[in-house]
């Protein structure tokens, strides 16, 4: 029945959205455990120093190397240092980089995306070819380059992030405009005088919004991976850190004597990049149609 | 078609051309001054003073851009700062290593990525699907250097199947590299085989729902007909146009597996030029990978053309 | 296989008393539930329908009825989630229902066959029509490439194509909606299959390509002996093609009978209301009342005890809800699952059970919003009209001169003229209805009407005053007295904003009202039309079809506007809503005095709201003039093509065919001479094809295409009671007509 309007049967969804947005997703027993991770590293990376059981730091030389016990969760590295409190504190700085500099691509890249689709031609023409441009490079190539020159700082490293998304939202939101832009209550808008403003604004960007958040969420599990890969191959925020990358890197010596140096920080990457990819696979669904496809 | 290619390939030389303008502006507009990059903040003004001037960095930028450009397209790539060698020399020596890689992983990932996507798609919402998805999931979240290690500890340390180290002497043949090729090969392969398996069964799905292959099956064709000649001749191709962009993540992937088992590839190299600062070197390796990325997607595009009646007719 | 011609023994209608036949397929208490996220869905309940071979039986009903799950979940194919729950369906004896694919695999393609609506999604984009065909005869018929190739070709010519090779070795992007239609016909009917189930196929065509479509099924009916289950929303269609007809509402059946004794007696009362629900061609025009069917469709999950169709019934009493009532045996050969069926039988009977909506005592107005004043009375300036051969006209509201619009085309540096000088006016408080098939430029002159496209020539007057090509150089004065109603309320609804916001807003940004004001005002208009207030907070997500095109109507005239340009508003509604739409449509005239510019493919549904009609034709207008005297003798040949092509909703019709040759034209290339000429079934030979033909006027007068320029042709023309444009002088036509009918 397609191309038919299905009479009241958008009666299926009358509850208010975000009702219908918690159901669907209750329903979806994975991306909930996704979701429930996510929020769990997120408190962790807010709170991290805070409940951290010993300072991240502090070098102990008599407890070197010892595995995992009710002293130390996660055992000691090579140095005497808690693990556990390193993975805890670790957890800041994953959400501090890769979390400032998706919001920055996504905020940059959304507004330049929806002056592209909306404004066209030239601007169109100049805005898409300088962000392909970015689009060419293999994401951790340009990130190595732009940090070798540039120096690797917490700076540098969340305008590299920005840097690296922002074609990614600027695209969405370009096709999410074009997209829209034919639709009818947008000509209905233009009918009566609106300002483009209000048009992308108002009318667009709301309608816009779920898709970016989808790919927000799977840019933010990518910026975990590309942190960790930096900090792994010694490019990341610089050492004091207890960057999760660089402890794996560093406890690769010791992998014979001492796994759990390496097992856990590398566990708290796949759980986080996981967890999230999961969560943006579960929002894709909520934010979804309205009704099941081909239920007639 | 052929005024499609053709275009392609206008567009292709348009991105590669200005990625090269990135890649100067990266190495010498950011803030930071080569001279004191090569030489350390130690040396005398004197010293980077002279080294500009060999340099030609004090001429105007888009002079330099030009002159630089020119070189490199006429193959002369400069010498390494770092160790003097000539840069086209081991970049291209590297990229023949990488390439060797690249497609054991390739040969690896794409036809079993392609199968289990298509199994995952056909047998929708089963307890296989779920298994495959669920298990790409976890791949694509797990990063090469964790991967990597792991493998090294089970089939190397405690199996000894393989070697732990591909550090292969220069100029080995493919058979005489192939067991050290097995262990990087499957650590680039498992993430990307994840992108690929996701990626195919999504196209596949909605193929599977689409009234054609309803009426494909209502015609009483047998489940294998449907598959092969109605599902699969649509759905692969966005999958090819996926496996071209998948190669910028086999690129990121190359430079850290390579680094990790110490395999004398191009993606070591570019670390290693990033990690010495060694401008020439950088230029050149980046351009060279940029160029391939540039060309395998002009080859899906070229490829999708093909087997798209709807473009090829046109 | 039991097709050999001249074996069809029950050719055309049979059925009625004492079926000698016995039947080919047949389902008995057959019942399909999906499992869903919201529980089951019981989408089909106890439906019992037999067809026999010779057949056709036609399904009908409204989007949601359960129409074509039932076709399918007979045959045994529903999507994952479909279960045939109780019930049978047998196919020559042989159970079908809720057998596992593998062997229901032997029976698809070989004994069942299929059409499914929009042909370009249900053939293979990447095969070939040739090899998607071959398939049938390889997989069924057992035969060879080369044999299967043979029989595919054969079955393309008896289904009529022209060049069947070059057509087997098309693509399907490559061919038109209708051509497509006719190659799954010729696909699904190759193994003469016992069954065939036809999905709403003609759905999505063009009226013209759907009348060939259909007299195509009539001799396809005589040849093959196939029983047909024919699916469908349309009246007209199961009319003209159906021998007999079920009607279902809400999983069920509610009535069922011979195509004539169900369109001359319905005997449920959903049934007597559907049939008045949209206009029919010559009827009484803006006088005749619509009948409404208030409410909506039940949800499945939520089915009322009784008679589903309860509450919305006018004749429901007590015993309605209390127990479903069974379909049962009214009169010999007809069934209804009404408990009161027996006061339809009367005239009176029926119009107590008729809700026709009737015209509120008092005009609707809509007082509330503070019209814009009128500008100065204007005296029409007839220096360019000869004299003698324009009657006086309601002073124009609206005036188009020589509007033109081309496109890029597919091919580079070729150009689509999508609209190629096209002349006319609308009167205050008038409705000019603009009919054409698709591809016929309507839309695009309505979009330049507006400023939403940009001509590429042409002038647009309001009240003498010239308005900006683009809406965005318009002025908000302007802007206000000049809005539109669109097609897709799927589309025309911000899903964020409440109906009450959509509303607001004209009002404060127009109108310059307040907040608040604009608030108290917004809830006005809803009432107005015919909403309830606690819609104000609602989404366009919670609303139906017909509710959100109601919110749509309500934006347009919150600012007062004097032209209201509606786009096609009534057709992607269901049947049941859209006669209220169009009472409120009309009412609304009447109340706020405004003008509309009504565009429709629809030709009764222009007739009933317009008192001015134009028709057009590839970008240019072919016919205009009064409502009554457009659609009556003599006609322009391609209005006469287009009034034959509508199927009629009553079974004794007699047909009067005449059909376009050749296919919809691509409007790359507009033809020389008549741009009508290569399709023209009173094609004049060489005159046609050379020279453009003049408008003639009804009086007898005539102006010449190339004698004056034609934006001044056409405007003579477009204030004339009625014009023609073609080369055959009107009473030639006039007496061609009416030998066509005899
Ligand atoms: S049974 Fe009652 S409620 Fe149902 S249609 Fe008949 S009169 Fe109406
Ligand atoms: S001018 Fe000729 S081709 Fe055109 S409509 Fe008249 S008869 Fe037909």
């Amino acid at each position: 029945m397609k191309g038919k309007v299905e009479a009241d049967h958008g009666r299926l969804v009358s509850p208010r959205r975000a009702a219908v947005y918690w159901r669907r997703l209750r329903l979806q027993p994975v991306a909930l455990a996704g979701t429930f991770i996510f929020f769990l590293f997120l408190v962790i990376a807010l709170l991290g120093p805070l409940i951290a059981p010993y300072d991240y730091a502090a070098q102990d030389a008599t407890q070197r190397l010892q595995s995992p016990s009710l002293g130390h969760w996660m055992g000691t590295d090579n140095f005497g240092r808690d693990v556990f409190s390193r993975v805890l504190v670790g957890a800041r700085d994953v959400f501090y980089l890769g979390g400032i500099g998706t919001l920055l691509a996504a905020v940059v890249g959304t507004s330049l995306g929806l002056l592209a689709g909306y404004v066209g031609r030239l601007w169109d023409e100049a805005i898409m070819r300088v962000l392909d441009v970015l689009l060419a490079f293999p994401a951790l190539l340009l990130a190595m380059v732009l940090l070798a020159t540039a120096g690797p700082s917490d700076l540098n490293l969340i305008l590299v992030i920005a840097v690296l998304y922002i074609p990614m939202f600027a695209r969405i939101a370009r096709s999410m405009v074009l997209d829209l832009r034919t639709r009818e209550f947008i000509e209905a808008a233009r009918l009566r005088g609106e300002k483009r403003s209000y048009i992308l604004f108002r009318e667009m960007l709301p309608n816009a919004l779920p898709p970016l958040l989808v790919e927000a969420s799977i840019r933010f599990a990518y910026s975990i991976f590309l942190v960790a890969s930096l900090g792994f191959l010694g490019l990341g925020v610089p050492p004091p850190n207890p960057d999760w990358g660089r402890q794996v890197n560093e406890a690769r010596t010791f992998f014979d004597a001492a796994p759990w140096m390496l097992l856990f920080p590398a566990a708290a990457i796949s759980l986080l990049v996981i967890g999230t990819s999961l969560m943006a696979d579960g929002l894709r669904h909520v934010f979804g149609p309205p009704v099941a496809r081909g239920s007639r | 078609m052929t005024g499609f290619i053709l275009r392609r390939l206008g567009f292709v030389i348009l991105t590669v051309l200005l990625s090269s303008v990135l890649v100067f502006g990266a190495t010498h507009v950011l803030p930071g001054d080569v001279a004191t990059m090569i030489l350390g903040r130690e040396a005398s003004e004197q010293a980077k003073d002279s080294l500009r001037q060999e340099l030609g960095l004090d001429r105007s930028l888009v002079v330099q851009y030009g002159s630089w450009l020119s070189d490199l397209a006429r193959g002369d790539w400069g010498t390494s700062l770092s160790t003097g060698e000539d840069v086209r020399g081991v970049t291209l020596e590297r990229l023949s290593n990488s390439a060797m890689l690249a497609l054991v992983a390739f040969f690896m990932y794409v036809p079993l990525g392609i199968f289990l996507g298509v199994i995952a798609a056909w047998r929708r919402n089963s307890y296989i699907d779920q298994v495959i998805s669920a298990g790409s999931l976890a791949f694509v979240g797990l990063p090469e250097f964790v991967t990597a290690v792991l493998l090294i500890a089970v089939f190397s340390r405690a199996l000894h199947w393989f070697p732990s180290s591909s550090a292969i002497a220069p100029g080995t043949g493919f058979f005489s590299a192939l067991p050290s090729l097995i262990l990087p090969g499957l650590t680039v392969s498992l993430t990307s085989l994840a992108y690929v398996v996701r990626m195919t069964r999504a196209g596949t799905a909605e193929v599977l729902e689409t009234d054609y292959v309803r009426t494909a099956r209502l015609k009483g064709l047998s489940a294998g007909n449907v598959l092969f000649r109605h599902v699969l001749r649509n759905s692969l191709l966005p999958t090819v146009t996926v496996i071209a962009a998948g190669v910028g993540w086999l690129i990121g992937g190359l430079i850290v597996t390579e680094s990790v088992f110490g395999y004398p590839g191009l993606g070591r190299l570019v670390l290693f030029a990033v990690q010495r600062r060694d401008l020439p070197l950088i230029q050149a390796t980046t351009m060279v990978i940029v160029t391939i990325f540039a060309l395998a997607n002009l080859a899906a595009d070229i490829m999708y053309a093909l087997l798209n009646p709807r473009i090829r007719y046109r | 296989m039991a097709a050999v011609p001249g074996h069809v023994t029950t050719p055309g209608r049979m059925g009625g008393p004492g079926q000698l036949v016995a039947p080919t397929f047949k389902t008995e208490r057959l019942s399909v539930v999906y499992l869903t996220e919201q529980g089951p869905l019981r989408a089909v309940r106890g439906v019992s329908l037999s067809v026999a071979a010779g057949e056709t039986m036609g399904v009908v009903g409204e989007s949601g009825s359960g129409k074509t799950t039932l076709a399918l979940g007979a045959i045994g194919y529903l999507p994952a989630n479909g279960r045939v729950e109780s019930g049978t369906s047998r196919l020559a004896g042989v159970d079908l229902a809720g057998r596992p694919r593998r062997e229901l695999r032997h029976v698809w393609g070989s004994k069942v066959g299929l059409v499914s609506q929009n042909p370009q999604a249900a053939l293979n984009p990447t095969l070939t029509i040739g090899r998607q065909m071959d398939e049938m005869g390889r997989r069924h018929l057992s035969l060879g490439r080369r044999a299967a190739r043979e029989a595919s070709l054969a079955m393309l010519e008896r289904v009529a194509m022209p060049d069947p090779q070059a057509v087997a070795s098309r693509y399907p992007h490559q061919l038109s909606g209708g051509m497509l239609q006719r190659c799954a016909l010729a696909m699904a009917l190759l193994t003469h299959p016992a069954v065939l189930i036809l999905d709403e196929p003609t759905t999505g065509l063009d009226v013209t390509s759907q009348a060939t479509i259909l007299d195509l099924l009539d001799d396809l009916k005589a040849q093959f002996h196939t029983a047909i289950l024919y699916i469908t929303h349309n009246l007209g269609v199961v009319a003209r093609v159906c021998d007999r007809i079920a009607v279902m509402y809400a999983g069920e059946i509610s009535e069922e009978a011979t195509a004539p004794d169900l369109f001359a007696q319905p005997l449920h009362p959903y049934t007597a209301n559907l049939l008045r629900c949209v206009p029919r061609l010559g009827g009484q025009g803006t006088q005749e009342r619509l009948a409404t069917i208030p409410g909506s469709l039940p949800q499945m999950g939520d089915l009322p005890s009784g008679c589903v169709f309860a509450p919305r019934c006018p004749l429901a009493v007590e015993d309605c809800r209390a127990a479903r009532p069974p379909l049962v045996e009214a009169n010999a050969g007809r069934k209804t699952a009404c408990l009161r069926w027996q006061i339809l039988r009367s005239e009176e009977g029926r119009q107590t059970a008729l809700q026709l909506d009737l015209r509120a005592a008092a005009p609707l107005t809509l007082s509330a919003v503070p019209r814009a004043p009128a500008g100065p009375p204007r005296v029409r300036d007839g220096s360019s009209s000869p004299p003698g051969t324009l009657v006086a006209m309601p002073q124009d509201l609206l005036t188009v001169e020589d509007a033109a619009k081309e496109c890029p085309g597919p091919r580079p540096r070729s150009t689509v003229k999508a609209v190629d000088g096209t002349t006319l006016s609308v009167g205050a408080q008038q409705t000019f209805g603009l009919v054409g098939e698709s591809g016929s430029g309507k839309t695009t002159l309505a979009r330049i009407v507006a400023g939403l496209t940009r001509p590429t020539r042409g002038h647009v007057h309001l009240e003498g005053t010239p308005l900006g090509p683009s809406v965005s150089g318009r002025d908000p004065s302007v802007l206000r007295r000049l809005q539109m109603v669109f097609q897709s309320p799927e589309t025309s609804l911000n899903p964020r904003q409440t109906a009450g916001q959509a509303v607001m807003r004209p009002l404060v940004l127009l109108a310059g009202l307040e907040r608040r004001e604009a608030g108290q005002r917004a809830r006005e208009l809803l009432e107005a039309v015919r909403l309830p207030a606690s819609y104000f907070d609602r989404y366009p997500g919670e609303l139906s079809g017909g509710e959100k095109q109601r919110v749509a109507i309500a934006r347009a005239f919150a600012a007062g506007p004097d032209l209201v340009i509606c786009d096609e508003p009534v057709s992607s509604l269901d049947v049941s809503v859209q006669g209220a739409l169009m009472n409120l449509i009309g009412d609304l005239q009447d109340g706020a005095g405004t003008s509309y510019l009504f565009i429709s493919h629809d030709l009764a549904a222009v007739q009933h709201l317009s008192h001015f009609i134009g028709v057009m034709y590839l970008g240019a207008l072919m016919e205009m003039g009064d409502a009554a005297r457009v659609l009556a003798s003599p006609y322009h040949p391609y209005t006469e093509a287009l009034l034959s092509a509508v199927p009629v909703p009553d079974p004794t019709s007699r047909d009067h065919r005449m059909r376009l040759r050749g296919s919809p034209p691509s409007s790359a290339e507009t033809p020389s001479g008549c741009r009508f000429h290569p399709r023209c079934p009173r094609f004049q030979g060489d005159l046609c094809r050379d020279q453009a033909p003049p408008w003639r006027l009804s009086d007898g007068g005539v102006i010449a295409r190339d004698a004056a320029t034609p934006a001044t042709a056409d405007a003579a023309a477009a204030a004339a009671e009625h014009a023609i444009c073609c080369h055959i002088p009107l009473h030639d036509l006039a007496a061609l007509q009416e030998a066509g009918r005899r």
